[in-house]
Parts: structure tokens; sequence; C-alpha cells
């Protein structure tokens, strides 16, 4: 069916026909307008396999968008918090953005194409937002989510198996690179980029090459396992990754609707990303008072004691509460228990320790389990692999 | 000059565990390993270029998640990988999938018998109940139940309230349960042969027993009680072999400034005046400590290195009644590709699960009968993994490394110790077996380690080959294992202990033992605990 036929249906992705006989549990999930597996034949394994071998995303349904022309850098920096000048061409940096008042609007990824070209890829639908930010620049911003394929290819083995396909000399691209080679006529674009906090890879091309893609990927990988994973994999992967997932957790400005539920970047531990270097860019000033005046929250990983993942739990100090969960799992890798939350300063700082008010289910019964738990300053998942270059073979 | 505080003899994972326990608190610990390896039955080996063999134990679920994490086993190297199921392959070409997916479960069980898939959901909330039963007392040191000590007195309550809430007909279900065959079990579920067959494998591996002997029930529950990631029941593979186990143990012991000396082989410990002193090994040299914690079996420990002079006559009497009898060999291959098997796409998941050809319970009780005549089974039931399709570090790209753990293996044959001859038939009834079901099997193997329970027994020291330390029967479990008034780690010479798999909680990967002998070490010692306690199970 073309998207047209489809009509308002959700749409599919130009992979569709092979997700489709991969996706053995049908297991559907809409992302940005279109349907994707949220799990193709076993959660757990589907995670192991970005762990242990190659596991492959379809993530064509990324909203994606150009932009390019003279000012293009400008724009960025005037929109971003970081300084884009700091990404070279052929590099990707990670990046937030705010509205005005400071309030963490979204974050995502810019790819430095060329000169004077990105693109950025966001989690959340930003055309007015850029289109706004747009005036007096001298910039062509252009919505490319439903024209480029894409997908995340994530594992030990990830390097191992887009060398057989043709990515020649793969291994020495380094981390938050960008390399291009030639598949079947057409460029295909591969990132040292990913959710999962592994070794892995993002690979982009025309839609019209994306099945041949799949094709070559999954013959090609097959001695080294290769297996299709979904959404709830992925957020297992990204947990224990310990990244940030909008509206998860942190409120975006855009569509928060009660008083106080935003964050800034500061509060969100993204302190790093805040460069007051530069004279202007959306919600300096109010960041820059924030600094000075003192942040209302701040943004921490704790480990937790126990196998039951704090979702949703209170975080306690001294019995009173003094903060919430955003995201909590067990970690299969690391074997821990990670939580994110948010905490009232002046608590979390790294070593503080506090109690998660954890409630579980089982057989209809709930229990309330006071979980010690303690701030630590990254996730226990680090593996060496995810920076080393070359990349290991496996 | 080679003076400690403690002394653990043997690196496999209770030993190497103990050892870090104890190293952790402070002591000044060393183990001592008699093979230039360390990991005792944990371990791996490139035994043909390329390929790994984890060569003995070669899956892991009863590993306990609450010290690899203490231990911080993931930053030393370990990453456990859970497969997926399983299937059995039947005579008549057709095969039932073991999926680890309830849905697929079952309509698979359905496509059998649709009365055994409904039952399967009784079956499942029964096991559970007697899992839930037992898995808080695998990281507890069982209590004396003669002792009127307050310690023992309080946790004999703590062991007794499951039991008591269960109410009278749980009870009774339970008194059964611990008693009766795994055949008998599985006959009050299912109608279907290759359905309790695919089930009835767990009641067997490693035990001297057939499918309808009492007790095997128990022994069923035992490799379900175990996890990945708090999935009970499932089962995984310890990226790299099951050596990667072993290997992050000895770096988390090292990490607390532990040592391991291996090519120690040790001849005796040395007793004074009723207490440990250290040991002697084979080539005169002494290690001394007032801590000497063995790590092998009940039997060896206390027939071979310890003076029968220094023991009490009763210990040394049950020592020598010990139940540990050999029953399985295995097989380790190097596979040129991946084998097919008639009726299942190479592509399924289950391929990379436990694969098995004993489609009846009937052809199981047979294949023991074979055991108890002194011979191996003509028609063996096979625990078959390929490593490699989880794992892609096991074997080069495209080939695979197959485990086959074989049941049974008499630890003589026919009351003669087994010869060459003798391997060589069981290897090939074991290769025939397979090739019945597989046509391009035989063509593929590139390379095979076959061991029988004489090759176990020389290269790990397991008496008679007997993969958990002695048979997992209720007369050697909890309370009376090794033996009645000996369960808490506690040998009867001052400053001797036991931390292997021939105590509670017994065998399979699991460094329960080994934890639970730290914890009463340091008890003794009245140093604080370093053994963290269990997980709330729910």
């Amino acid at each position: 069916m073309s998207a047209a036929e489809r009509k308002t249906m959700l749409l599919t992705t130009p992979f569709h026909s092979r997700v489709e006989q991969y996706c053995e549990l049908n297991d559907w999930g809409a992302w940005q307008g279109y349907t994707t597996p949220n799990s193709y034949f076993d959660v757990e394994l589907e995670y192991f396999a970005i762990r242990s071998t190659a596991g492959v995303l379809d993530l064509s349904p990324m909203n994606k968008y150009r932009i390019s022309g003279p000012d293009a850098q400008a724009f960025l920096n005037r929109l971003v918090t970081r300084d884009v000048s700091k990404i070279g061409v052929n590099r990707v940096g990670y990046a937030v953005w705010c509205n005005d008042a400071g309030e963490l609007m979204d974050d995502g990824t810019i790819f430095h194409l060329a000169e004077n070209d990105y693109r950025l890829c966001s989690y959340m639908r930003a055309d007015e937002w850029l289109e706004w930010n747009a005036l007096g620049f001298d910039v062509t911003i252009n919505n490319e989510s439903d024209d480029i394929a894409a997908l995340a290819i994530q594992g030990p083995v990830s390097c191992t198996i887009l060398t057989l396909i043709g990515c020649e000399g793969l291994n020495e691209l380094k981390p938050f690179g960008i390399a291009r080679f030639d598949f079947e006529g057409v460029e295909m674009m591969v990132s040292r980029t990913g959710f999962t906090g592994d070794l892995g890879y993002e690979v982009w091309i025309d839609p019209s090459k994306a099945e041949a893609l799949w094709d070559q990927l999954f013959e090609k990988g097959r001695d080294y396992l290769i297996k299709p994973i979904g959404s709830h994999a992925l957020h297992m992967a990204r947990i224990e990754a310990g990244f940030l997932q909008a509206k998860v957790d942190f409120v975006p400005a855009e569509i928060a609707v009660r008083p106080g539920r935003t964050r800034t970047p500061l509060e969100m531990g993204l302190d790093w990303q805040v460069d007051f270097n530069k004279p202007l860019f959306n919600g300096r000033a109010a960041l820059l008072k924030q600094k000075e005046e003192g942040l209302r929250y701040r943004f921490v990983l704790l480990d937790v004691e126990g196998n039951k993942p704090a979702e949703h739990s209170f975080i306690l100090k001294n019995g009173k509460q003094i903060g919430i969960v955003t995201s909590a799992a067990w970690c299969p890798t690391a074997k821990s228990n990670l939580a994110f939350a948010q905490v009232e300063m002046p608590h979390g700082a790294v070593g503080d320790e506090f109690v998660a008010e954890i409630y579980y289910q089982r057989e209809l019964q709930w229990t309330r389990l006071m979980a010690p738990c303690k701030v630590i300053d990254g996730p226990l998942f680090n593996p060496p692999r995810k920076r080393q270059t070359p990349a290991p073979a496996h | 000059m080679n003076k400690y505080d403690a002394i653990v003899i043997g690196a496999g994972h209770n030993g190497l565990t103990n050892a870090a326990y104890l190293a952790k608190a402070g002591l000044k610990v060393a183990v001592l390993e008699r093979n230039p390896h360390i990991g005792g039955a944990t371990v791996s080996r490139e035994l043909y270029e390329g390929w790994y063999y984890s060569n003995c134990s070669y899956v892991s679920s009863l590993l306990r998640p609450e010290i690899t994490r203490d231990l911080e086993l993931p930053r030393h190297g370990l990453q456990v990988v859970p497969f997926g199921g399983g299937a059995t392959f039947m005579q008549n070409g057709d095969h039932f999938g073991n999926y680890s997916d309830y849905a697929r479960k079952y309509r698979e069980i359905s496509r059998h018998s649709k009365r055994d898939a409904n039952a399967y959901e009784r079956y499942k909330a029964d096991t559970s109940r007697q899992t839930r039963l037992i898995r808080p007392f695998l990281l507890k040191t069982p209590p004396d139940p003669t002792s009127l000590k307050l310690r023992d007195l309080k946790d004999l309550v703590d062991f007794a309230k499951p039991f008591i809430n269960m109410g009278e007909e749980g009870l009774l279900d339970t008194i059964k349960f611990w008693t009766t065959s795994v055949g008998d079990y599985l006959n009050e579920y299912f109608e279907t042969d290759v359905i309790k067959a695919q089930h009835a494998g767990s009641g067997i591996i490693g035990t001297a027993l057939g499918v309808y002997s009492p007790g095997t029930a128990y022994v069923l529950l035992h490799h379900y009680m175990g996890d990945v990631d708090g999935n009970v029941g499932a089962w995984g593979f310890a990226r790299g072999g099951m050596g990667a186990i072993a290997n992050a143990l000895s770096k988390s012991l090292q990490s607390f400034g532990g040592e391991i000396i291996c090519d120690a082989n040790v001849d005796r410990i040395i007793v004074k005046g009723g207490r440990a002193k250290g040991v002697a090994l084979k080539n005169g040299d002494e290690y001394h400590a007032d801590i000497v914690v063995s790590n092998l079996d009940p039997k060896r420990t206390l027939l071979d290195i310890t003076d029968e002079r220094d023991l009490p006559k009763d210990v040394v009497q049950k020592a020598k009644n010990f139940k540990i009898r050999g029953s399985s060999g295995k097989l380790n291959i190097a596979l040129d590709g991946l084998p097919t098997f008639d009726g299942l796409d190479p592509k399924n998941p289950l391929m990379a699960g436990d694969l098995h050809f004993s489609d009846s319970l009937e052809r199981m009780e047979r294949a023991y009968d074979d055991w108890k005549a002194g011979t191996w089974s003509k028609d063996p039931y096979v625990d078959m993994m390929i490593p490699s399709l989880t794992d892609p570090t096991m074997a080069p790209p495209g080939k695979n490394m197959m485990s086959v753990f074989v049941q049974y293996a008499p630890p003589k044959v026919e009351g003669r110790e087994w010869t060459d001859e003798d391997k060589d038939g069981f290897e090939k009834s074991v290769i025939d077996q397979i090739s019945k079901y597989s046509p391009n099997f035989r063509d593929l193997i590139l390379h095979c380690e076959t061991r029988t329970p004489r090759e176990i027994e020389a290269e790990v020291g397991l008496t008679e080959g007997n993969i958990f330390q002695g048979e997992l029967t209720f007369d050697q479990l909890l309370f009376n294992r090794p033996f009645p008034g000996y369960a808490q780690y506690r040998m009867p010479i001052k400053g001797m202990y036991m931390c292997s798999s021939g105590t509670h909680p017994g065998g399979g990967v699991m460094a329960a033992p080994g934890a639970n002998a730290a914890r009463e070490i340091l008890y003794d010692l009245k140093r604080p605990n370093t053994v963290p306690g269990s997980y709330a199970d729910d």
C-alpha cells in the first residue's frame, strides 16, 4: 500500500516488507505516525543481541531535518545550547535545546554532513520551532523524515557485519564519526552513533535501497548472529546506558501543561551541554540566572539495592519525599538495578544515600519495598568497545 | 613465607567465591589449584584452534545474582546471555518445540495435545510454588534441626514458616513432590509422551537415577530454581564460555588482594593438636594457615587429603557412604557448519536452545537400565547445545561449537575401569544417535573431545565424574548435605571447612556453597560478614 492509499492509517517504513517477515510476535507499536515492532521474537533475546552480537533497529520514523545554507551553523548555534562550531565536518554531536525561559524542549543529534549542511535528528517534531528560529537567518530547513531510510546496527559484531556489506575500513571510524560508502550504486552514509551505549552504527540510505540493505545485512550477518530488535529491547539498552529520553525523563517544554513540570538542562545533568561562552542562544539568560541563583532539582543515577526495579518510585531522605524516579530497570548486562531520578536540591551529590519507595504487584497484591539506594557518577555499563578505535571485531 | 590467614583448596567457582569473600573481609587468602588452569568444572579451553569448549559445565542459571552483583563480576568481564527454549526431536520425524514465549509455547503444545497445553498452566503454577519455597534458602546455611543454639532455632523457625503457610494440602503436595519421581510427577499433568520427555530431562541430568526413581522430581526443581535476570527457570551461556565465570571470580578475588597458585597439588591437610594448620603439597611445599577450606568433594576432602586418624570414625564412615555416582559423560564437538535437523528450520531460534532426542519416558528409563547393567546407554539421553548460535566468540564465523551432555555413562564398565575402546564405543553411540536425526551432522565433525566419568574424574577431580559432587536426593540435601551434623560447612577438625558443591545447596554453577561457607568462617573468626543476603523473592 502506498502512503496515499493508507490515508490516515499508520504508515509503514521502507523496510516494512522485511520487518513484517521477521516480526514473529506480531507486536506492533506506533512511532511518529509509523507502525514499528515493539518486539520481534523475544524481548530478552533481542536485548542480548545488542550486547552480545548485533541488533538491527528500523529507525526510519525518526524526525530528520536538513538545515543548509550560509547561516546553517549560526542558526544551529542560536538554537542549541552547545557550541556547534566544534562539530567538524563528518562528525555528529549530541545537542539539547531550550525555549527562552531555559526550559528543556528536546534532545537530539546534529550531523555535520558538509560545509553549511547539517541534519538535525530530534525526538519531538520540530517543524514549527525550527521555522520560527530561522527568522533572520539565511537557511533552508527541510523535513526529510520520510525521505531517508535508516537502520541502527548495534552490538559487538556490528562493525564486522557492516564491513562485510562493503563498509571497508569502517573499524577506523571514531565514535561520532561519519563515513560514506557505495551501496549498489547509491550513497550509504554510516555514522558511529546509537542509543544503546554499545559499539554501534546508524546507516542512512535512499528508501529505494532499503530492502536490499536489509537483505544484505541479514545474509552477511547470519554467521555473526545478527537479529532484528524492537523498541522494547532498545528501551532496556538505553536505560542501562544511562541515556535520557524526552517525555519519559523530562517533559518537553512545548507540551508541558502544569506549572513547574519543566526542567532546565542544568537540572537534568546536562550542564556539559551548555556553553555560556556563546554570546547568544535560546535560554542563555535564563540559564545563566539559574546557574547563579541555584538549581531547584538535580538529575541523578541511582544504584538501587535488591532486584526490584524502582519504576515510578518516590525517593525519600529521612522519611521525607525529596524526589521521583523517571526511568528504572534491572540491567541485564551490568547486573545492576539502575534508576534515573530527579531530586530536590541540595540532595543528589555522588555518594548520597536515599531510600526508594518501590511498589510492585504480584498476583494482584501490591507490595511496598523500601530499598536503600545510592547516587553513582555514571552507569555501571560502560564497555571499552564503545570507545575503542579501531573498533573490535567482536 | 607461605603463611596465610586462609587457604582454599581448589580454584573451581566455589573455591574462588569463598576466597573472594574471605579476602573481602581482609583475610590474606591463597587458592591452591592442582591444574595449570583455574575453573575446575567451570572452565573453557581452546582444544581445537578457533573453537572454545566449555568442557564440563556448559550453561548458567543457578549462579546467584546477589553474588554476581556483589563481586562485580560484570565489571570483571562476565556476561551471561540467555538462550530461548529448546526442542525434542521425535522418532516419527516431528518435534516438540519448547518456545520461551508463552503464546507460542501454548500453540506448540496444542499441536500435540490441546489438553496438555491447558494442563501446562497447572504444571507451571505447581512447580513455581515449589521453586519459591526453595529459592530463599540457597544463600543460607541450613539450620541444624537437632541443635538448641539460638541461631539454629531461629533459622529453623524461618525455615518452617513458608511450609506452614502452605496449608495442609500444600504441605502434603510438597512432601510428595520432594519424594516422588519426575515421571510420576509429569504423569499427573500430561498425556503426551514427547511433552513428558521434554520436561523429564531436568529430573535426571547429573543423577544416577531414572525418570521413575523416587527423588528425581526434586532434581527437576534444582534445574528450575535458577534464573537469568529474574526470569526463574531460564538458562544462559556465559559469553566466551563457562570459564568466563571463573575468570571473573578470580579477578574479583585478586581485586581484594587474594592470590591464586596453580600447579599446586595438595597432598594432605596439616593437622596439629586437633587444629588445621595448613596444607602440604605433593612436591613437599607447605602452606600454612589456621583456616583451611576444601572445595574438593566430600570423599576427596575427608578420605584423600585428610588423615583418617585426625577424624572421628563416624565421619570417615559417612564420607565412605556418601553417594556420588558417575552417571554422565560429555562430547564437545567442533563443527564445520550448522547441523540441520529434520523438520526444524535452521533459522528457528529453538536451534540455539537445548536439544534432545528422547521422545518418551519409556526410552529414558531404558537408557537408565543400561547404566544399571554397567554400561553406557545404547539409546542415550542427550542435552545438546550449540552455544555458537548465541555467542559468536565460541567458534569461527559460520562454524559451530556443539556441547553434548550425555546420560547415562557408568563410573565403571561392567565392574572394571573404562578403557579407550569403551570410550570409543560411548562416543559412537552418541554420534550415531545425533546422526539419526541430523543427516549432515557426521560430515561436519572437525574435532571431538569425549569425556567419560574416567576423564572427568582424572582432570577435574570429581569423584566418579559426578557433576554435582554428590547425588541431589533428599537424604543428601539441606541439613543432610553432605551428611547430618556437618551441614554447616565446618568439619570436625577445628579451622577446617568445606565449601564445595558437596555442601548445601549442592551442585550446579551456583557459587552459593562457597559464599555460605565464607559467612560461617567469618562468623567463627568474629569478623564482619561480607556475604550478601538473598534478594527478597516473590
